[in-house]
């Protein structure tokens, strides 16, 4: 235990506290300062196997800070979106963006670093709360009210795992958060397990997810993407690897998603559907639970912030310029924006797990733990979902939106164009670590888990990726007018407290308000006059009963203290007077009672 | 690059032949390529396995997305606004 590391999560809160104090010419190499001093203080403690920031709170061993090889990978991967997320919307000049970026950055952090259920619950609700602000900060109509529902998911899903730490603390007395007895789950197993997939997205706790980030900021979302999600699989990661469940919910989740992708219209939409499809392969690796599935959810991890990011900054960009995300309002920009339309294509293709970029490195290892679990049906799914994930982001993104039909409205089409340097700095960045992962995967395997013996260029599974890819984009060119993008929306699990919270305002209004007004009416005929019948006699009570006994106790008093006050009249003769008086017969009395 | 990009939707014949050799080239190779290490009978038996589970497993992503969003998943964009 050593006490002399100071804890990422503080930079980011003090840097987010300070950074509406900072202005003019300091503000934008401030926004580079605070997440690179993080990244450094992250990097500075990586390679490390040491618990910090511990303390005694009640009976309780709280612990800020534990640094193995799993919370390293994840925690540098988190400081490099933050450093890259911020560049990328460095010129917003509203504070109040970059530091609820910051903070919701320090919570995952948290997350990542604690070794106790208080700590990491006290995070998770400050990445809830600090997320929400970067979907409001869209500022329409639409975000608000999505951003609501995001929170109010959120805070369902922040009670359940309560409930299940609490539960497991009153079953074992023990917070720490470490791994779980999943062979022998009881009732808080599964509330944890709840509270986490839900962050998950795990089908069906997932609608939020396309909900919220399709509404979020240009730049929130980006943050938003690698954050949430990939906390949550941290934490799975650490509590439940080799649960069996997660395998069938991980299956679910990658083809759910694709399935909703290849229909989806909205481009950051489209993109929030296939993150629910990627984490899928996440949960599958976790529930596989062998050292090769941990290893490669923690690189497929890795990947997808790397790729979903990039692909954010990319639709972000076209938001940003042109002010629309509809498929149906697009197409035919490599003409106006022909960087992003290069560094979408590459986080297209990493996704897509195409050779030389991230995510062949990453899904493959996933898929192999599952060959060689016996898994295979559960191999094959996943690979289904891997050529799908090249149909809707490999090919139907980027097609739609660069080369098919232009649909551009004129004002759009004017509008489009490559946008701010630091933005395309940012995506440059995030390209360059894609073909850097995929293309040299050591730079990745050695910050795995475990020891790295996969080699994904074989020739073999070179062949294996390119037949799958390859004749899957002749299905996609052959059946491309079927997957012509509408302008619709898809329903989903939302539908149900969507449309729940619609009957239940409904039965406020109607029914409940009847009876409100009924009762109201039936009160004031029933009940009204005969309580105030109850009320007149109970006046008259007081007044003439407890009103008279007192009021003439109170005329008694004031006779007998007038009386009194005329003979306290103040002259001091008078009263020697009567006091002598009063003497003289009590004498005179004395003595005829003697004598008599 | 907008002009490299123009050339090749000018010229979508000569590339779509260049793409179906490519394809043909990759497949053959799987023929020949040790296939001892696949992890499945289909695999390892199956010519052209991954080239034929590619092109149905497109195909079929494709057709049960529309079917699905035609049944009624898919909805007008104001569904929600009433």
């Amino acid at each position: 235990m050593t006490t002399d590391i100071i804890h990422p999560s503080l930079i980011l809160l003090i840097g987010a506290l300070l950074l509406p104090f900072v202005r003019g010419p300091l503000r934008k190499p401030y926004l580079l300062l605070v997440p690179l001093l993080t990244f450094f203080a992250v990097l500075s403690i990586s390679g490390q196997n040491v618990l910090f920031g511990t303390y005694q709170f009640m009976d309780w061993q709280l612990v800020f800070g534990r640094v193995d090889r799993l919370s390293t990978i994840f925690a540098l991967i988190m400081a490099l979106v933050g450093i890259i997320g911020t560049l990328y919307g460095m010129h917003v000049d509203r504070a109040g963006e970059h530091m609820a970026a910051w903070s919701y950055l320090a919570g995952a952090l948290g997350v990542i670093y604690c070794a106790d259920y208080l700590s990491l619950f006290l995070f998770w609700e400050l990445m809830a709360f600090a997320s929400v602000f970067l979907i409001w900060f869209r500022r329409t109509d639409k975000s608000l009210s999505a951003g609501y529902r995001y929170i109010l998911v959120h805070a369902v899903g922040g009670v359940i795992l309560l409930a299940g730490i609490m539960l497991r603390y009153q079953a074992v007395g023990d917070i720490s958060f470490d791994l779980l007895d999943v062979n022998h789950p009881q009732l808080y197993t599964y509330l944890i397990l709840m509270g986490f997939c839900l962050n998950a997205a795990v089908v069906p706790l997932h609608a939020w997810l396309p909900d919220a980030y399709s509404k979020a900021s240009f730049n929130g979302a980006v943050f938003l993407c690698a954050v949430t999600t990939k906390t949550a699989v941290y934490t799975l990661l650490r509590a439940f690897p080799g649960m069996d469940i997660l395998v069938l919910l991980g299956v679910i989740m990658a083809l759910w998603g694709m399935i909703y992708t290849i229909m989806e219209n909205d481009i950051r939409k489209l993109l929030a559907w296939s993150i629910v499809s990627q984490v899928g392969y996440m949960v599958a690796g976790v529930g596989i639970g062998t050292e090769l599935a941990i290893n490669g959810t923690a690189a497929h991890a890795v990947a997808h912030i790397l790729y979903k990011s990039l692909l954010f900054m990319g639709t972000g960009s076209v938001l940003y310029m042109t002010g629309t995300t509809k498929l149906t309002g697009l197409g035919r920009l490599y003409k106006k924006m022909p960087a992003t339309m290069i560094f979408t294509i590459i986080g297209c293709q990493s996704i897509s797990a195409a050779p030389f970029f991230a995510a062949y490195v990453s899904k493959s290892m996933i898929i192999t733990a599952g060959y060689e679990t016996h898994l295979v049906w559960a191999s094959w799914l996943l690979m289904f979902g891997a050529t799908g994930t090249f149909i809707y982001n490999g090919l139907k993104l980027p097609y739609f939106l660069f080369f098919g039909e232009n649909n551009c409205s004129g004002q759009t089409w004017q509008k489009a164009a490559d946008p701010p340097w630091n933005m395309m700095l940012a995506m440059l960045i995030g390209s360059v670590l894609c073909i850097a992962v995929g293309s040299f995967p050591v730079l990745l395997y050695s910050l795995l888990p475990y020891p790295v013996e996969f080699n994904p260029y074989t020739m073999y599974q070179f062949l294996e990726t390119s037949q799958l890819l390859g004749f899957a984009a002749v299905a996609f060119f052959l059946l491309k007018k079927y997957m012509t993008p509408e302008a619709k929306i898809t329903l989903s699990m939302d539908w149900f407290y969507r449309m729940g919270g619609r009957i239940f305002m409904w039965i406020v209004r109607n029914p409940l308000q009847w009876f409100d007004t009924a009762w109201g009416e039936a009160y004031r005929v029933v009940g009204l006059r005969p309580l105030m019948t109850v009320s007149k006699f109970w006046s008259w009570f007081d007044w003439h009963g407890i009103d008279g006994v007192v009021d003439g106790f109170a005329r008694l008093v004031r006779g007998l203290g007038g009386r009194l006050r005329v003979l306290q009249n103040g002259q001091i003769q008078v009263t020697i007077y009567y006091a002598a008086s009063l003497v003289v017969v009590l004498v005179m009395a004395y003595v005829l009672f003697q004598f008599y | 690059m907008i002009k490299l990009i123009d050339w090749v939707i000018e010229h979508q014949k000569g590339v779509r032949i260049t793409w179906y050799v490519f394809l043909a080239g990759i497949a053959v190779l799987s023929l020949v390529v040790d296939r001892s290490h696949a992890h499945t009978w289909a695999e390892q038996h199956i010519p052209f396995f991954w080239s034929i589970y590619g092109f149905v497993a497109a195909s079929a992503a494709i057709g049960i997305a529309r079917w699905y969003g035609h049944s009624g998943i898919q909805c007008r964009e104001d569904y929600y606004d009433d």
